[in-house]
């Protein structure tokens, strides 16, 4: 007696999506972890010492986080108001972070109360960094000014008021301690020398500028705003590279991965996009629940760092060879024992293998199928999203998909015409589906007008299949456009028979179009 | 044309073995079924076949067991003999001749005008080898010709049926008969298809059309007649049959689905489902623990404790016809056809086996009749036998087609489904080729009434990909060609596979694989190209093409015809280990030259079909210039009523032949086994207007008490 062979279901290759090796690499992360913190996060700085601690800034507060802690390990609170842009210094010694009260605060990361304040803006701060050697800050504000401030004295060095609007953001070169970059909501990106008493490079981004980037090698800037990633050549005096356009919302945050190898870009659209550094092509694609602000990659990729407006952190830590393992292991714990006897036996020679029957499972339509229950295996099919069209179809070659679509009432009536809408322009489908909108009509072709749900859904159908013929059309007008093309295109072969040849005739053959 | 004495026409193997019931004997150890002109013994426990009774020569239309002598068996034929065989043994113990007019060609004879009838013979005791028998006592006319129709209860009460609408029913040399309603459209379906009786009481069960079973008691008078009916067939009932003990009722059918009904209780049932294919025959035990059902595609299986399927035998299965092209499984050396709906059948021609099964559609067969199912249509294997592509198609609405590519696992010595291309043309296919290169790079062309042609290749996975290394190699498409929008009907590769040639109607297009470009084209009007075939070896340049009306031979070096002659073929073959071209109904060749060397007319009735040359696992040396086309490779066909054929040389049959006399020295077998005078019932062809008796359908056996 031969078993009962289940329905095939047909696995339709995916359409878009390739697997290459960078989805593999930026899948291979844990579930996120989330964070509630109590307002919009707009910032996230990795400290650049060992631990990788990262601060993160929303609210009235900069929490610092360890690399695994779902609870912060240190607190700053002494803001009077949104504290913005809290960063560490090359050291990790020291934290910097600006404020809607305009006072820019220095801490020490073990101590708890400001060390220093910087008084001299007139409106927030939202940009605020250390030099490369560590010993000055830069700050940015809304006052359309942006200062170098020294730390052991507080006082403020330098102020430039080049920008026409809002500075937002701003980075610090870290190879030479005298220069820096910033970018303004009056859309221009200026290179400042603090040798100099004013900038040095001017570039035009198009937009409000959101965020800045260098590249390690500081050949390379990239900055964000509106929907626009731009890549900067500063070798070739601020030349623009690229410009990138994949997200459709503003753009609000940027960094670098993979040592330089891959650029990340986070967006209101609650996108993050990974670039590749070499071809700028989008290779990777993360969602996330609200519009992101601000986006932290731990060096090595070991996390991924999201903050977002609804004030949750996200952190992705990356999935170590053993987590996996670890996971599989801790589910078969409990009956180890049981699945762990006879393992080790090893077969005698004398030995006689007494096979198990093999017991075969089905799922539920199978069974149904299997019953002849037709239309009980269509409605356990329709529950589940991939295999309806495998049983539809199987039910078609049975010669009983009529009797199964038979005798629905209203409501499985409208789920079967609606499924029928949905998939009837895919081309994989359209063959078995038509036939079962067919049988759909012929059966119930007499209750048209009895159920306004019904109707209104034969009218999409209708709807539907005009817009398709439509389209089908306009598609032939092309194709026979693209003919003429082609034929014109084409330079005439003209064959010279053998037999005629002495005759000199030439005739005219054949136009070969190969489409 | 010249008479070749030397080569014959033999009957090769796959031939029916459902063709009447099988019979178990006593001890349930052995089971005996006709196949075709000889009785095979086979094992009810292991499934080898162990003896092959010969001497028959005519189809074998019967068999019983002698019931004097539980270890012999009787058998008839359309020869006229009826032979007693020790079947332990495989010895042929005596030959009882008919003096029967026999016509020869019995079977071609349509049944209309004829009716058959049952007699009764009287064996005289003798221990003489042949046997003359001469009287004969007519029991009955006008029955059924199949065997199933007549049954026997206790004593001598016989029942026998006819193909009408009523049954009649003998007891003591009278005749009863019953009828069932003649009127309304209910009649046309509930006609009579089997019976049994019960082997204790009074009770006679019928089948019908229509799947209902009548069981009916109370019939020594005419008119007091009772019957119950039970329905659980919904299409006809093939088979009846009551177990020994006779409290259970086995019924099968079109279902193929084995129902086991309680007698007495008819609402109880047990099923025995997904047996394969539908039931034809069903037979039980004398000790009633081993039911035997006989199936429609040639399969005999054995039931065991009346649940469990414990031996299937599995003969050549013939369906409708061979859609997809004879084939050699270079690997098996056996033949690859289609066989059971859906599946590719590997049958060794050397043993007369089937070899295995392999389940192409992978779907769950639906029995039932005007139902469109997917069928193979076209099969192709590589050079090596590595590679096996497979076209299967449902022609509903719709056409549903799929191409299958198999690789060849050596792990488990079968083909493993590689690839599914799913609508891989949009009209059907017409033939499929794989390309002869022997190097990793192999390509497969299919040719399809949508006027394309389609080179599929394999695709190795990129190795520099590194992780993707767990994708296999699969196949994909390479190159899609058509010629003015003409329907291509076949292609072939010539020998190296550096040319390929698709005809397009009249035309012949030869194109390069390697780059897919269009060479030459070539063609010879009238008529549209049925099949194109390559030269080998020496004759390698040249390039055969049938039409309708010529077959035409072209050289290729010239791109011209080197000549062409007025005959009507179909089907071209060519030997692959030799030069030879054959061409059913039969001429064999060289290409290089119009005349053949050898050629026969009139080969079988019916048309051939399909035909295959199978190469010879060692070269015969015949010297005889007639046969020596035979030497390398032996030619089968399959006729249009699916029988298989071959050429048998001289010097074969003769070491056949001496074979088997080796193994059938007859014993002395001076038994005491017919103390006790049998009286033999035979069914026999009557033509109503003639009057004579001709040939002896059935053989049934009872004894006199």
């Amino acid at each position: 007696m031969a078993s009962f062979k289940p329905t095939r279901i047909q696995v339709y290759p995916k359409l878009g999506e390739k697997v290459t090796q960078d989805t593999l690499y930026w899948k291979n992360y844990k579930a996120p972890v989330q964070i509630k913190e109590f307002g919009a996060i707009t910032s996230i700085d990795f400290s650049p010492l060992a631990p990788h601690t990262y601060a993160v800034t929303a609210s009235t507060r900069v929490h610092i986080y360890g690399p695994f802690s779902q609870e912060p390990v240190k607190t700053f609170t002494r803001f009077k108001d949104t504290a913005y842009s809290g960063r560490f210094r090359s050291d990790g010694q020291l934290l910097v972070a600006g404020c809607e009260d305009s006072a820019v605060r220095l801490f020490d990361v073990s101590g708890r109360v400001a060390i220093r304040m910087f008084k001299g803006h007139t409106k927030a701060v939202h940009v605020a960094d250390f030099t490369s050697h560590g010993y000055q800050i830069l700050t940015g504000s809304d006052d359309y000014t942006c200062k170098l401030w020294d730390i052991p004295n507080s006082a403020e060095l330098t102020s430039y008021k080049e920008h026409t609007d809002y500075i937002r953001c701003g980075i610090t070169s870290k190879l030479n301690r005298d220069l820096f970059f910033t970018g303004s909501y009056d859309h221009t990106l200026k290179l400042f020398d603090a040798r100099v008493d004013k900038s040095v490079m001017n570039m035009d981004h198009g937009q409000p500028v959101e965020s800045l980037l260098l590249y390690p090698s500081e050949g390379l800037l990239v900055s964000a705003g509106g929907r626009y990633v731009k890549v900067w050549d500063l070798l070739k005096g601020g030349q623009p590279l690229v410009s990138l356009k994949n997200h459709h919302k503003t753009v609000t945050s940027l960094c670098l991965g993979s040592n330089g190898q891959r650029l990340l870009s986070a967006s209101l659209d609650r996108h993050v996009k990974v670039y590749s550094t070499t071809n700028y092509k989008v290779v990777h694609n993360f969602d996330y629940a609200a519009s992101i602000l601000s986006l932290g990659l731990a060096p090595d990729d070991e996390s991924i760092v999201v903050g977002m407006t609804n004030g949750i952190l996200s952190i992705k830590h990356k999935r170590t060879p053993e987590d996996s393992k670890g996971a599989v292991q801790q589910k078969r714990q409990p009956a180890y024992r049981i699945f762990v006897k006879g393992k080790n036996y090893v077969p005698k020679q004398e030995d006689y293998l007494v096979s198990k029957p093999v017991r075969q499972y089905l799922a539920k339509y199978d069974k149904l199928l299997r019953k002849f229950n037709v239309s009980k295996a269509l409605d356990e099919a329709m529950e589940v999203s991939t295999i309806p069209m495998a049983v539809i179809k199987e039910l078609d070659r049975r010669g009983t998909l009529k009797n199964a679509l038979a005798g629905r009432d209203e409501k499985e009536l409208c789920q079967l015409l609606s499924f029928v809408i949905m998939n009837l322009v895919d081309t994989r489908f359209t063959a078995t589906l038509t036939t079962m909108a067919e049988m759909l009509l012929d059966i119930y072709q007499s209750t048209v007008g009895m159920s306004s749900l019904v109707d209104r859904q034969l009218l999409r159908l209708q709807e539907l299949l005009d817009k398709e013929t439509e389209y089908q059309q306009e598609l032939m007008e092309v194709l026979g456009m693209l003919d003429v093309l082609f034929a014109s295109a084409h330079p005439r072969k003209e064959v010279t028979l053998p037999g005629d040849g002495a005759n000199g005739h030439v005739f005219l053959m054949y136009t070969y179009i190969y489409v | 044309m010249v008479a070749h004495a030397d080569t014959r026409v033999v009957h090769r193997g796959g031939s029916k073995i459902n063709f009447r019931a099988p019979v178990i004997t006593q001890d349930s150890r052995f089971l005996i079924c006709v196949s075709g002109e000889c009785i095979k013994v086979f094992s009810t426990s292991t499934e080898e076949c162990i003896h092959h009774l010969q001497g028959h020569k005519e189809l074998v239309t019967g068999l019983v067991l002698n019931p004097s002598n539980h270890l012999q068996v009787f058998s008839c034929s359309e020869d006229g003999t009826i032979r007693l065989w020790d079947f332990t043994d495989g010895i042929l113990i005596r030959v009882t001749l008919l003096h029967l007019k026999t016509p020869s060609t019995l079977h071609s004879v349509p049944g209309h005008c004829k009716k058959f009838g049952l007699v009764s013979l009287n064996l005289p005791p003798s221990v003489e080898q042949h046997v003359m028998v001469k009287g004969h006592t007519i029991v009955f006319q006008s029955v059924s010709t199949d065997p199933k129709c007549i049954a026997f209860g206790q004593g001598v009460r016989m029942h026998a049926l006819t193909h009408s609408l009523t049954h009649s029913l003998t007891h003591s040399h009278t005749v009863f008969g019953f009828a069932l309603g003649t009127s309304g459209e209910m009649a046309a379906r509930n006609a009579f298809t089997c019976v049994a009786c019960h082997p204790k009481d009074d009770c006679i069960a019928t089948g019908h059309g229509d799947g209902k079973i009548r069981l009916w008691r109370n019939f020594n008078q005419e008119k007091e007649y009772t019957f119950s009916t039970v329905h659980w067939h919904h299409s006809g009932v093939n088979a009846l049959c009551f177990t020994p003990e006779g409290t259970n009722l086995l019924s099968g059918g079109l279902e193929s689905v084995l129902v086991q009904w309680r007698y007495g209780q008819e609402g109880q049932k047990d099923f025995l489902p997904r047996l394969g294919s539908s039931i034809k025959e069903i037979v039980v035990s004398p000790d009633g623990s081993l039911f035997c059902t006989s199936h429609t595609d040639n399969k005999i299986t054995v039931i065991k404790n009346c649940t469990k399927v414990s031996a299937v035998i599995q003969g050549l299965v013939h369906g409708d016809g061979v859609k997809t092209a004879l084939m050699v499984d270079p690997r098996t050396k056996a033949l690859v056809l289609n066989g059971k709906p859906g599946h590719l059948q590997f049958y060794s021609l050397q043993r007369d086996q089937q070899l295995y099964n392999l389940d192409i559609v992978q779907q769950e067969y639906i029995n039932q009749s005007n139902l469109d199912q997917f069928e193979v249509v076209k099969a192709a294997l590589d050079s090596r036998g590595s590679w096996l592509a497979t076209v299967e198609q449902r022609s509903a609405k719709e056409v549903e087609i799929s191409l299958k590519l198999w690789a060849f696992d050596e792990h488990t010595q079968s083909f493993v489904l590689n690839t599914t291309i799913s609508a891989p043309h949009d009209g059907p296919i017409s033939e499929i080729c794989f390309s002869p290169s022997s190097q990793n790079s192999t390509t497969l062309v299919s040719v399809s009434l949508d006027g394309h042609f389609k080179a599929w290749q394999l695709t190795q996975p990129d190795p520099s990909d590194g992780k993707q290394s767990d994708e296999e190699a699969s196949w994909s498409c390479d190159f899609v060609g058509d010629y003015h929008s003409l329907e291509p009907k076949c292609c072939c590769f010539s020998a190296d596979g550096s040319l390929l040639a698709v005809s397009f109607k009249e035309v012949v297009t030869v194109w390069s694989p390697a780059s897919w470009d269009l060479l030459t084209t070539l063609s010879q009007p009238p008529g549209a190209i049925q099949d194109l075939c390559f030269g080998r070896l020496s004759c390698s340049k040249y390039l055969l093409g049938a039409t309708d009306k010529n077959l035409c031979c072209w050289n290729l070096l010239t791109c011209s015809l080197e000549w062409s002659t007025a005959l009507d073929v179909s089907l071209l073959l060519a030997d692959p280990l030799s030069e030879n071209v054959a061409c059913p109904f039969l001429f064999v060749f060289r290409p290089s030259e119009p005349r053949p060397h050898f050629s026969q007319q009139a080969l079988c009735t019916g048309r051939v079909t399909r035909a295959v040359f199978a190469p010879r696992d060692e070269p015969l040396d015949g010297c005889e210039e007639s046969s020596q086309w035979l030497n390398r490779s032996q030619l089968y066909f399959l006729t249009h009523n699916m029988e298989l054929l071959t050429f048998l040389t001289k010097p074969e049959e003769e070491r056949l032949m001496a074979l088997s006399k080796q193994v059938a020295v007859l014993k002395k077998h001076k038994q005491e086994f017919l103390h006790t005078s049998c009286l033999l019932f035979i069914s026999l062809f009557i033509s109503q207007f003639a009057l004579t008796l001709s040939a002896i359908m059935t053989l049934v056996l009872s004894i006199l008490t």
